[in-house]
């Protein structure tokens, strides 16, 4: 449908050549075919008629909790609520034990220590968003510090921001140098790479951040920070993941996705599984490829699966308020 | 506008649902055809499903807030508001009243009179319950003791079946008058008049949610809003088959609805309290004094 990126189009013969200086990673950026943005608008129009039911309903209710990054990113966090959403994680329903565990709780660097305490011995991450969360305005040595406080204190995943002053004013070495560098300071921990795409204005841009930062080293990327508005949309995701399946293509790795901000319903992420298996393939609908990042969505799909699992329409006042 | 023979082009009203402030039609894309008394067709009615019912809950869920925080007085006066914008179309819903029930046109205005005063007699009471329902107690200590009325929350209503105006007016007005929201099921046979006075309350300052009206069959939805978690009481008047309505007791005792039981009624008769008092909380406060 929309035109696929191979490496041979932009007349390279490899992607580690795209990387060997500033001036062909840039003639590879601009060099990636167009989206066309009607035509990425419709297809994820029509990926969301799609009608989930009964057994594949309950599949992807079940499989959109195991996906989740539980998210608190507000000035006003304290250890008690990151202690309270670490034990929602946990037992998202504690009517229902049935109910699968969330993949990774989200939290600013200061609490990365009391959620990895709450969350010991139960395979559930910490992510930290660190480098100047949400805007990534700050000197590299800034960025790097705050990524190393964030692993030290004992964070599996780290949710950098990329600098989008810099992206589009057309400085992608920059850009590229300073993921190289976070990537380098993350160590072992899981590196998901936040476009913001809500500030990058176009599809083009999101194509070419996305590639961006998987040249780069990132682990995952990921839609936004939640704080700018439009954040997650389904087109956008459409096209990242377009993006992570022809990265597979040129080089057989498999780049996670994550869009964060403003899923709230479980017909929103089932909407957006769909656009995963029909876009990126099967091998993304699993917790380590695909996240969401949310923090009211979890109610929501826990309240699906109890009216599948009862039968009648559950009320928010069963569920916690977080 | 003409057509080629001089006759003007019939303008027909699509008849939809009322949800949220909104006039969709069904999720279900179901419609019906409305016939009157004697078998003549009127118009085609929405046929509400489930998820309409479910729709309208999380729309009145959201106007819950606003509308119980409002104060009583502006309740009144948005309840008054509704009777002023009624008067105004009191031809139309004579017509359909007269149609919908087989009503000699008399009968019908007399009928429409009475709905509108039943407004206006329930918008008197919206800062008068509280002095009725509400006391201050003598307890044994130094406190002052006091208890209150609030709203109880969503209500879902099974409007009567034959009583297509007065009827519906009657069991909706007490509830939204002290701060709780409706989800009604309108008459099945006889749904017109029912969607008109929705449009009527799109147009009379109550807010989107306070009341939703749906068009359809009672028995269908009715277990759904029954056993539905998010909803505090429900009127099971429009039930006839008793027990079809021991179903939907028992469905509405999941949660501890507050139920109010079929009963043979006279819609023309003055109402009394029951009907306000039945979906309200008592929240009792102890203010310490002389300290």
């Amino acid at each position: 449908m929309l035109a696929r990126v191979t490496t041979t189009d932009n007349g390279v013969d490899s992607l580690a050549d795209v990387t060997s200086s500033e001036d062909r990673l840039r003639r590879f950026l601009l060099g990636l075919p167009g989206v066309d943005q009607v035509g990425a608008e419709a297809r994820a129009a029509t990926l969301s008629t799609r009608s989930i039911k009964t057994t594949a309903k309950a599949y992807a209710l079940d499989l959109a909790i195991q996906m989740i990054d539980l998210t608190t990113l507000e000035g006003s966090d304290t250890p008690g609520k990151v202690r309270a959403l670490c034990a929602k994680a946990k037992r998202p329903d504690p009517a229902d034990p049935t109910a699968p565990q969330v993949a990774a709780v989200c939290v600013y660097p200061d609490l990365v220590a009391t959620a990895k305490f709450e969350l010991r011995g139960t395979g559930i991450n910490v992510a930290s968003v660190a480098t100047a969360f949400p805007s990534g305005r700050s000197s590299l040595a800034i960025k790097v510090q705050d990524t190393k406080d964030a692993v030290a204190a004992g964070a599996d995943e780290v949710d950098m921001v990329i600098d989008r002053g810099a992206f589009l004013s057309g400085r992608y070495g920059l850009v590229f140098d300073e993921i190289a560098a976070i990537r380098d300071a993350a160590g072992d921990a899981h590196l998901k790479v936040i476009l913001e795409t809500g500030e990058l204005v176009t599809y083009d841009n999101v194509r070419r951040a996305s590639w961006l930062a998987m040249l780069a080293g990132a682990d995952f990327i990921k839609t936004s920070t939640g704080k700018i508005s439009p954040a997650a949309t389904l087109p956008v995701t459409l096209v990242m993941l377009e993006a992570v399946r022809d990265y597979h293509e040129s080089t057989g790795l498999h780049i996670g996705v994550k869009p964060a901000g403003g899923i709230r319903t479980a017909k929103d992420a089932i909407k957006y599984l769909v656009t995963v298996n029909e876009t990126a393939g099967p091998d993304w609908l699993d917790p380590e490829l695909f996240r969401f990042g949310a923090s009211s969505l979890l109610n929501d799909l826990l309240m699906q699966r109890t009216k599948l699992a009862t039968g009648h329409y559950p009320g928010p006042d069963y569920f916690t308020l977080d | 506008m003409p057509t080629k023979d001089g006759a003007r082009l019939e303008v027909r009203k699509t008849y939809k649902l009322y949800i949220g402030g909104a006039f969709p039609r069904s999720e279900s894309g179901r419609a019906y055809a409305v016939n009157n008394t004697k078998g003549k067709f009127l118009a085609n009615a929405s046929q509400a499903s489930r998820k309409d019912a479910r729709d309208a809950v999380v729309a009145a869920r959201k106007a819950f807030g606003g509308w119980s925080g409002k104060t009583a007085y502006n309740r009144g006066q948005i309840l008054y508001r509704i009777a002023e914008v009624m008067e105004g179309r009191h031809e139309q819903f004579s017509a359909e009243v007269a149609a919908s029930e087989g009503l000699s046109i008399s009968k019908a205005r007399a009928a429409v009179d009475a709905s509108i005063d039943r407004w206006v007699w329930y918008a008197g009471w919206a800062d008068k319950l509280a002095q009725i329902v509400g006391s201050s107690n003598p307890v044994a200590g130094p406190y002052f003791d006091f208890s209150l009325p609030e709203a109880t929350g969503i209500v879902a209503v099974l409007a009567p079946q034959e009583s297509s105006l007065l009827g519906l007016t009657s069991v909706i007005a007490p509830a939204i008058v002290s701060g709780n929201t409706v989800v009604a099921v309108s008459s099945f046979e006889r749904p017109l008049p029912a969607i008109t006075l929705g449009e009527v309350m799109a147009t009379s300052d109550l807010p989107g949610g306070v009341v939703n009206l749906l068009t359809g069959s009672a028995s269908e939805i009715g277990p759904w809003l029954a056993s539905h978690m998010d909803v505090n009481a429900i009127d099971l008047c429009g039930i006839s088959d008793p027990d079809e309505a021991r179903d939907l007791e028992a469905a509405s005792a999941e949660n501890l609805k507050r139920v109010r039981r079929p009963a043979v009624e006279d819609w023309s008769e003055s109402p009394g309290l029951s009907r306000m008092t039945q979906y309200l909380e008592l929240k009792t406060v102890w203010h310490p004094i002389g300290v």
